[in-house]
This record gives structure tokens, sequence and C-alpha cells, in this order.
């Protein structure tokens, strides 16, 4: 939230209306209220568009919440409906699709709920302490002459050619081990690195603390970096 | 070796919080003086680099046709609400 400007923090009431104001103006996009509008209007090309962009993730993260792949879908179509309905109250303090997947996680939650299931951004820690572990033998031990330092430099990987970076196989690899990944840190990473959301965007779209949206994406970000760097090795070593 | 200074080991920790500005000035410089003087770490952010980039070329799934037609239908009713 943008802090007032000292100058109109000191004026009365009136003002302070017009700052809100100017503060919509900032967080939301002439893509946004050209959306907002088109929508409003009942411009159902407009309403694709939006569906093609957001159906794959809200379905995948409205399966987080509930027990199968049907009741997702049904979550997923409620919250379409309800973010049609709330069209005339959305405010823009959030940027459009932040506001349109809080709609999908609130109902997804309530489901949820309703289904006996706990929610699944609730527990981070514990589930991680092999891929720690595996870590930790990167580096000299205690004894060693630089304790907590490489043992085996990292590969360097600005000598491959760039199109083996960008081989099909390469991409199709990131595909299949963001995938293998625990749900949680699967989405943060699609949201952050596939589709571009700043991190502000994630942790408001999924109702998570800075902090956890964080660590997701350090653990998903280093699987991937370490599948990466396995397949490739032998082209930088060799 | 100051106990102010980071490991190979911490850097490869907290890389996240470096490559999202997740900072604060102080601490970033303090990476960037370790960076300096470590070619595995400069390989290893480098690598975190490489791997942001790549994984921001895949594409999103399609959405399968029955669940769009059945979005569009929910539109077209909404629109008569």
């Amino acid at each position: 939230m943008p802090l007032a400007h000292p100058s109109t923090a000191m004026v009365p009431g009136r003002q302070l209306g017009c700052v809100a104001v100017e503060e919509n103006e900032v967080l939301v996009s002439a893509e946004d209220q050209a959306f907002v509008r088109r929508l409003r209007a009942g411009d159902e090309d407009a309403f694709m568009v939006l569906v093609d962009r957001h159906q794959a993730a809200m379905l995948r993260i409205a399966r987080m919440y509930v027990s199968s792949q049907a009741v997702a879908e049904d979550v997923v179509q409620d919250a379409w409906v309800g973010i049609l309905r709330g069209l005339e109250r959305f405010e823009g303090r959030s940027s459009l699709r932040t506001w349109m997947y809080r709609i999908v996680v609130n109902i997804a939650k309530t489901r949820g709920q309703r289904e006996g299931r706990s929610t699944p951004f609730s527990s981070l820690a514990g589930d991680d302490d092999a891929e720690s572990s595996a870590a930790g033998a990167w580096f000299q031990g205690a004894e060693d002459r630089w304790p907590r330092h490489w043992s085996t430099l990292p590969n360097d990987w600005r000598v491959l050619p760039e199109d083996r970076l960008l081989a099909g196989e390469t991409l199709q690899l990131i595909g299949e081990t963001i995938a293998s990944l625990p749900p949680a840190q699967a989405e943060v990473l699609r949201l952050r690195d596939v589709l571009g959301w700043s991190s502000e965007e994630v942790r408001n779209a999924l109702d998570l603390s800075e902090t956890n949206q964080r660590v997701l994406l350090h653990r998903a970000r280093s699987k991937v970096r370490r599948a990466l760097d396995g397949y490739l090795e032998r082209d930088v070593t060799g | 070796m100051t106990a102010l200074e980071l490991t190979c080991q911490e850097v490869v920790e907290i890389v996240t919080d470096y490559l999202e500005g997740a900072m604060s000035t102080e601490d970033r410089a303090r990476f960037d003086g370790h960076l300096a003087g470590s070619d595995g770490c400069t390989n290893y952010v480098q690598q975190m680099r490489d791997t942001i980039r790549l994984t921001g070329m895949l594409t999103e799934e399609q959405v399968p046709d029955e669940q769009k037609e059945r979005l569009r239908e929910a539109f077209r009713t909404w629109k008569t609400e």
C-alpha cells in the first residue's frame, strides 16, 4: 500500500478521498479497466479471453483445496459466476486477476472445509528435509579446509550454446519437474515464473504470507535448477 | 574471515531473497561481495537466473472445449440475469 505523501497526509478528509482515488488509478492497469468495462457491457469475447488465460491455473489451485477434479471444476465454475456477479463491486484495490483468484480460493476453501480437508498452504516446514540434506553434501564439512564452501564448483552453463538451453527437450524437462513438485510449490512457481506475476500478486491471489510465498518459490526454483543441471551436466563437462 | 562473511552454503539458501529483491541494502552488498570472490557461487546464481528465464518460456495448458462451452453458457445466463 503506497503511503500518503507527507504534504497530503496533513490535509483534512475530503482531500484524503482524492488520494484514495489516485491509488486506485495506479493499481488498476489500463488493460484491467478495459476488461472490466467490456465484461460489464456483456462482451463474451472478453470473457473467453480471461477463461483461456486463467481457467487452467484456477482449476489447479481449486484442486489443492478439494477432494477431486470434478469438485474443483464445480468450484471454478461457481467462481466465474461469482466474478461476473461481483464485477459491479470490483473497486480496483488489487489487480483484476488477484481479485479473481481470491474468489476462487475463497470458494475452494469453503468447499474443502466442508469436505473436512486441511488447507494446502497450512504446513510448509518438514516436507523438504531430504532436499536440504542433499544440498548439504555439495559443501565441505566442518573438518575440511573451507567449511560450508563448495566441495565441487557448480557448472558454468554459460559455456553452452543458447540453442542447447532453449531446446524443446530442456523445456519439457522443466515442465515435468514442475509437475512433480508438491502442488503448493508448483503453483507459486507457475504464477511467478511461468505466468510472470509479481510476488505480491502471487501472495495476494493465494492468500500467502510474504515469507511463505518466498519459501515455496525458493524450494521450487532450487529443484528445477537441480534437475536442469543434472540434465545439462554432460554437455558442460564433456 | 569475519563472522559477517557469507558462506557458499548460505548463498544457496538465500539466493531467492537476492533475486527477488527482498534483501536490505547491507545484505545485498554482502551477497555481491561474496559473489565477487566466488566462482562457484557466481555460476550458481547464473544457473538460477537461467532457470527462471527458461521456466518463463513454458506456456499454460490449453482449456478443454467442454469446459469452455460450459463457461460460455454460464456467461450467457449471467447476461440475462
